[in-house]
């Protein structure tokens, strides 16, 4: 059943040219793409290339002069300001790039609570503390600042608040980065997990030896468009899977390959 | 050469991050550091570039103490953002090191139109060429490059190291890259030092 669909969606900026005129700069242009339960799509690509854009534009946190057009469709049900109240922590929700986005001034374990009952939810305590211990946090992490968390466990932190409302659909943006390979690990697993108990996982990472590990498919985005969705076994061998050329290039660019630069990087 | 002799080191009361850390890169040599989170490479690179003190044990370039003025030892940050003043543009933080020539500026893909920009105005991978052609100044001797491609994807990376490389050599500049990705040290390094 497909969860979560972009159709078309372009997204720019208006920005003041002088004074009086406003000029639009297109930044996203007919980004489409779709993700079934159960399984985890990675976006890919170049740093300011538009990925987290994506995300934004799903949830809802763009700039007040972005401007979005297109449709996008969670469960059949066009995603806008009118429907997303009560999809957002409910039935998708996101995990920040930044583990900024934890409020440094209260413990933690009050901003999962937080997090529950903006999902609606009536759960006791030990129900929270049962999820932390899930996502391998104990009593100190629950009790702790975000500042006197590692980074491995603010990264975990933030996915139990994420997820706090069961919701369908789990947006991940960088979710490894300054990590090392043990805690990146320890994330991307428990997100493979969820898509394995049948949620949709969509990983938003630059990390294409990252995302073909846990990945079913890989969808590329560059410079604002999407250049094409590959299965993540594609990338094998010398590529002559890939149906696109910015995948055999990207997959050739991999140290471990031929550490190519080939076409316009 | 760049030495690091005896290095010992630790941050406020806590146990030593380096203990007794000799390392040595001789110019045109490429070597990478790499081992666990918390070993302390980031720690021994800043210690490198003269950015920390070492709590005993001395850092030699080319037989000299690190000398005032421009760092003849130039450190690249995970993270360009925190090593750019977010006050200046593109432009001063550039000019502040030197006047790169254009052969140089396309080689390293920065663009003449991000100048007038500010860094959280173009993207972290754009300003990691940023800082890598700000580095290449004339008077450098010396790379710290501490896992300066690890948020950048595979074209990019593969990109800013043929770079990179051919311009360490050109120049004989001794490299030390610290990474844990073993398939790029692999590819850019000549040894290989675990810590």
């Amino acid at each position: 059943m497909t969860l979560l669909s972009f159709n078309d969606v372009d997204l720019s900026f208006s920005r003041y040219d002088g004074l009086l005129t406003a000029r639009e700069i297109p930044i996203l242009k007919r980004i489409s793409f779709s993700l079934k339960c159960g399984e985890v799509v990675a976006l890919i690509g170049a740093s300011g290339g538009g990925k987290s854009l994506i995300a934004h534009a799903l949830f809802g946190i763009l700039p007040p002069n972005a401007l979005i057009r297109g449709d996008i469709r969670f469960d059949g049900q066009r995603v806008d300001d009118g429907s997303r109240p009560s999809l957002l922590g409910r039935r998708m929700a996101l995990v920040p790039q930044s583990i900024s986005h934890l409020d440094p001034l209260a413990r933690c374990f009050q901003q999962l609570r937080w997090a529950a009952r903006r999902a609606g939810l009536r759960v006791n305590d030990a129900a929270l503390v049962a999820m932390l211990t899930h996502f391998g946090l104990d009593a100190r992490a629950a009790q702790a600042f975000p500042h006197q968390l590692s980074g491995g466990m603010a990264r975990r932190m933030l996915m139990a608040i994420a997820t706090v409302g069961n919701p369908d659909l789990i947006v991940a943006d960088e979710p490894t980065s300054g990590l090392d390979d043990d805690n990146a690990a320890i994330v991307l697993s428990k997100l493979k997990s969820m898509a394995d108990a049948g949620k949709g996982v969509l990983l938003i990472t630059h990390s294409l030896a990252t995302a073909l590990a846990y990945a079913d498919s890989v969808c590329l985005v560059r410079q604002g468009r999407v250049e094409g969705v590959e299965r993540a076994e594609a990338f094998e061998g010398c590529g002559q899977g890939l149906s696109s050329d910015y995948a055999r290039a990207l997959w050739h660019a991999l140290p471990q390959n031929g550490f190519r630069v080939t076409g316009d990087a | 050469m760049l030495e690091a002799q005896n290095i010992c080191f630790r941050y406020r009361a806590k146990s030593p991050v380096l203990d007794s850390v000799d390392l040595a890169v001789h110019p045109g040599e490429i070597i990478g550091l790499t081992g666990p989170s918390g070993a302390g490479k980031s720690t021994l690179g800043r210690i490198l570039a003269g950015h920390y003190q070492p709590a005993s044990g001395r850092i030699l370039v080319d037989g000299i103490f690190h000398p005032p003025g421009f760092n003849p030892v130039q450190y690249l940050h995970q993270s360009p953002v925190f090593a750019v003043d977010p006050r200046w543009t593109i432009g001063r933080i550039i000019s502040e090191a030197w006047q790169p020539d254009e052969t140089l500026r396309q080689a390293f893909g920065v663009s003449p139109a991000w100048f007038d920009r500010y860094p959280h105005e173009i993207s972290g991978g754009e300003l990691q060429r940023v800082a890598l052609l700000r580095a290449f100044a004339p008077q450098t001797r010396y790379l710290i490059a501490d896992e300066i491609s690890a948020q950048l994807d595979p074209l990019t990376q593969a990109q800013i190291w043929s770079v990179l490389l051919k311009q360490a050599e050109s120049r004989r500049l001794g490299v030390l890259v610290i990474s844990h990705d073993m398939p790029l040290l692999r590819r850019v390094a000549q040894r290989i030092v675990t810590i």
